[in-house]
């Protein structure tokens, strides 16, 4: 079922690359008044040669990435494309040299289709008849990448759902007009997509390495690198650290060298808490759709494939538990940051905060002094790394911001905490961190509900509900929550 | 529509009825058009007629041009609120100069639009709020015009005045203005590549940016279009009143914004549609003679006028809200 992209093609794109480096960087440095972003980094790509960048959030990956793509300016160091000398630099040059850059936040317009969207970056379409012409660049690309992905080019991408609008902007990515396309740079292109659609993209991406289209994949799912990729660079704090060959990489050798080290899968299921009656009872919509039940001290994970109701039935049981009086208080880490997590203008301590107001209030009044208290202590206790409490929250790497919105949770008086996929896109050391953290919280009487897209992270749950089709249709418990079982009852029993 | 039931998320597709609902919400200021219009032709059957047309949206013509020169501003995500001042500058220049001295009204055309493409470029490079921005400009637009003309006066040039009375065949000047508007804002902004791009640059700009295009260059071009644009509403209604008067379009700004949302645009930028503010601003201009034929007060008119807007730009949030 789960077809294994990395085996056949691989020897094919080794012949390819004899001619030469497609991208060649030295000592490229890139500092913010006295931040180093980038403190030399040298980088180098050939031709059809898959490259995956690894490294914690705020390591600098991304800022690499954007200095290739243009859209961040160099502070020094040298860049040769196709052994020619690059001066100044920008997002307009890097798309006129076949340089394409699929950026972490997507960068798709909401406001038009999704044929408009491929217009965007092809000058070519225009004149008479463009919308058409635009429709059949990237009509091919997406059946190729994503076969039956069953989305209409002429849809407006804000009614798309957010895994479908980031198989549109990763077609677009590998389309091709007038310019020849010669690299594409993925910046977690598999955090909102389903399990078959990342399978589906990483075989494209060695098919297109095979016609010798450079890829260069950030990502923090190290499976997919091992996967992959022709070779691996581990990037720490601005600078690169190692660099391997994939061939015979483990995934244990490659988080030692980023530097955070694996720890052994251990299972919290042993204590059987699960005997007590439950704090929750949500129904299900009808007798094929299963009553969630939770428990006081237990980690209740979501799975199946992206988009098949997890997020809805999380929403429901948290807007249930918010409506009956006598109920537990919960509540809600957002996984979509930008749109529905953060208050992008207020402060670390205002964000931290905001969950607790009643607590904090004295004779009416937000007493100034219990806030910053509260702040600093969960600020602390998560490790958010920044300056102080009054920085903004959108000067925080995405790890941290999410490492706030946990605090937020944890520091209210909730005792039923919903999660909705909030590890997407955060780095692994921030991962382990907030998985202690919630296993300590559950040893403390707290539950959580947790949906996520990460099969890894269903080992700290005590009991897991497998959605298909918008019900959830299968509980798993203790031993029996396993890779195999998920995938099964994700794609349906007839289906393995 | 596949043969892979396993992925494709249970969702159902477009169905029929937010099918039917989106098209009421494009057509709806066309359906309020149309309604009015109905209950003017009951009272007084005779202004069914060329000549009745004319009568009731005579006065349509500058709205039409200062509600699309708002539209294009509203497309990048800003507000225009220097559109109504502006329009009374241009018809002081217009009654001064436009006759006795084409060259220098030609000249103070060319340097107010160029003052618009400024206010763009400023408000980008400095990421000043434009209704801050523009709210001072409306100012600075009044006081110019009050400089040039403190009493209303000046005349407009014959050829303007004849062409604003100018019966052309079949329908009403008017009519045919507001259609050639709006066609050419449909052409240009909806269905051609580079208004792709444009709207594009309203909805996600870092988007654009990224793609290659120079959002700066957008962003001035846009002003200078609606600077343009504001020019030729200032022309007509000169052209239709045959004075200049500082004072005398100040509605212009607010009116102009509601067409621009009646016709389906929406302030996050990015969503606009030039059919659905012509029709729009044609709908604005006859809700005040409807009110004359309804025999409303003139003391009751302003309020009323008031009402019928609120009431079509709730009809709209709500068949949007509907449709989802």
């Amino acid at each position: 079922m789960m077809n294994d992209p990395t085996s056949p093609k691989r020897d094919a794109a080794e012949t390819v690359n004899a001619d030469g480096l497609l991208i060649e960087v030295r000592d490229v440095r890139k500092h913010y008044d006295a931040v180093h972003a980038l403190g030399g980094v040298d980088f180098h790509l050939k031709p059809g040669e898959v490259v995956g960048l690894v490294g914690h959030n705020g390591a600098g990956k991304s800022t690499l990435m954007n200095v290739l793509a243009g859209t961040i300016e160099r502070s020094s160091g040298s860049f040769r494309l196709g052994g020619r000398e690059i001066g100044a630099w920008s997002a307009a040059s890097a798309q006129q040299a076949g340089l394409r850059c699929i950026f972490q936040e997507l960068s798709l317009c909401a406001n038009l289709t999704s044929a408009e969207n491929t217009r965007i970056v092809h000058r070519s379409l225009r004149g008479l008849g463009w919308r058409r012409r635009a429709r059949q660049v990237i009509g091919p690309v997406l059946d190729e990448i994503f076969p039956g992905h069953g989305i209409d080019l002429d849809r407006k991408v804000a009614d798309l759902p957010i895994g479908e609008r980031q198989m549109v902007e990763i077609a677009r990515a590998f389309t091709q007009t007038s310019i020849k396309l010669r690299a594409v740079i993925l910046d977690e292109p598999t955090s909102a997509l389903g399990h078959e659609a990342t399978e589906q993209l990483l075989a494209h991406i060695r098919r297109a390495a095979g016609r010798g289209i450079a890829c260069i994949l950030i990502t923090h799912r190290l499976n997919e690198i091992l996967a992959v990729c022709d070779r691996t660079v581990v990037m720490v704090d601005g600078k690169v650290v190692a660099e391997r060959p994939t061939a015979g990489l483990s995934r244990a050798a490659l988080v030692e060298l980023m530097g955070s080290i694996e720890r052994p899968r251990e299972r919290t299921a042993g204590k059987v808490a699960s005997v007590q009656a439950p704090v929750i009872r949500h129904a299900g919509r009808d007798t094929t759709d299963l009553t969630i039940d939770v428990g006081k001290g237990e980690v209740i994970g979501f799975a199946g494939l992206d988009g098949h109701g997890q997020r809805e039935r999380l929403r429901a049981m948290f807007y249930a538990s918010r409506r009956q009086r006598e109920a537990l208080p919960g509540a809600y880490v957002a996984g979509d940051r930008g749109s529905e997590g953060v208050f992008s203008l207020w402060s670390i301590a205002d964000n931290l905060t905001i969950r607790s107001l009643n607590a904090l209030t004295r004779g009416g009044m937000i007493s100034g002094a219990a806030a910053r208290k509260l702040a600093e202590t969960w600020s602390n206790r998560l490790n958010v790394k920044a300056p102080s409490i009054d920085t903004p929250i959108l000067s925080l790497s995405g790890g941290n911001q999410q490492k706030v919105l946990f605090a937020r949770a944890l520091s209210s008086d909730a005792e039923v905490i919903f999660l909705d996929d909030p590890m997407r896109g955060v780095d692994v050391g921030t991962k382990q961190e907030v998985y202690r953290l919630i296993r300590a919280e559950a040893e403390n009487g707290r539950a959580f509900v947790w949906y996520t897209t990460e099969l890894e992270e269903l080992t700290n749950c005590e009991r897991i509900y497998v959605f298909r089709e918008g019900r959830a249709v299968t509980r798993l418990e203790g031993e029996a929550i396993e890779t195999g079982r998920i995938l099964q009852a994700s794609f349906g029993g007839d289906h393995v | 529509m596949s043969d892979a039931p396993a992925r494709v998320p249970a969702r159902s597709p477009s169905n029929p009825r937010s099918a039917l609902l989106n098209a009421m919400q494009v057509g709806l200021p066309a359906i309020a058009l149309l309604v009015m219009l109905a209950i003017i032709f009951s009272i007084r059957p005779a202004a069914m007629s060329y000549f009745g047309f004319h009568l009731l949206f005579k006065l349509s013509v500058p709205l039409v041009f200062a509600a699309l020169a708002q539209m294009m501003v509203i497309m990048l995500g800003d507000i225009d609120l220097s559109n109504g001042a502006f329009v009374g500058l241009i018809t002081c220049i217009t009654a001064l100069y436009l006759g006795d001295a084409p060259a220098i009204a030609a000249l103070c055309y060319l340097v107010l639009i160029a003052a618009y493409a400024g206010l763009g470029l400023l408000i980008h490079a400095r990421q000043l709020p434009s209704i801050i921005v523009t709210l001072g400009m409306s100012f600075i637009w009044l006081g110019i015009a009050v400089i040039l003309l403190p009493a209303p006066g000046g005349s407009a040039p014959a050829w303007l005045a004849a062409f604003m009375s100018w019966q052309p065949p079949l329908m009403p000047l008017s009519i045919w203005l507001a259609a050639l508007a709006a066609l050419a804002g449909h052409l240009v902004i909806s269905r051609s590549s580079y208004g792709v791009v444009l709207r594009g640059a309203g909805g996600n700009p870092r988007a654009v940016q990224r793609a290659g295009w120079s959002v700066v260059g957008i962003r001035v071009a846009v002003y200078a279009a609606a600077g343009l644009l504001a020019c030729l509403a200032g022309l007509t209604l000169t052209g239709l009143t045959t004075s200049g008067d500082a004072n005398v379009a100040p509605a212009y700004t607010l009116l102009g914004v509601g067409a621009v949302i009646l016709g389906g645009g929406a302030f996050t930028g990015g969503v606009v549609s030039p059919v659905g503010t012509v029709v729009g601003a044609l709908t604005l201009s006859l809700a005040g003679s409807l009110l004359s034929f309804l025999q409303v007060p003139p003391t009751w008119q302003i309020g009323a006028q008031g009402v019928i807007l609120f009431l079509v730009l709730a009809g709209r949030v709500l068949l949007s809200e509907r449709a989802r």
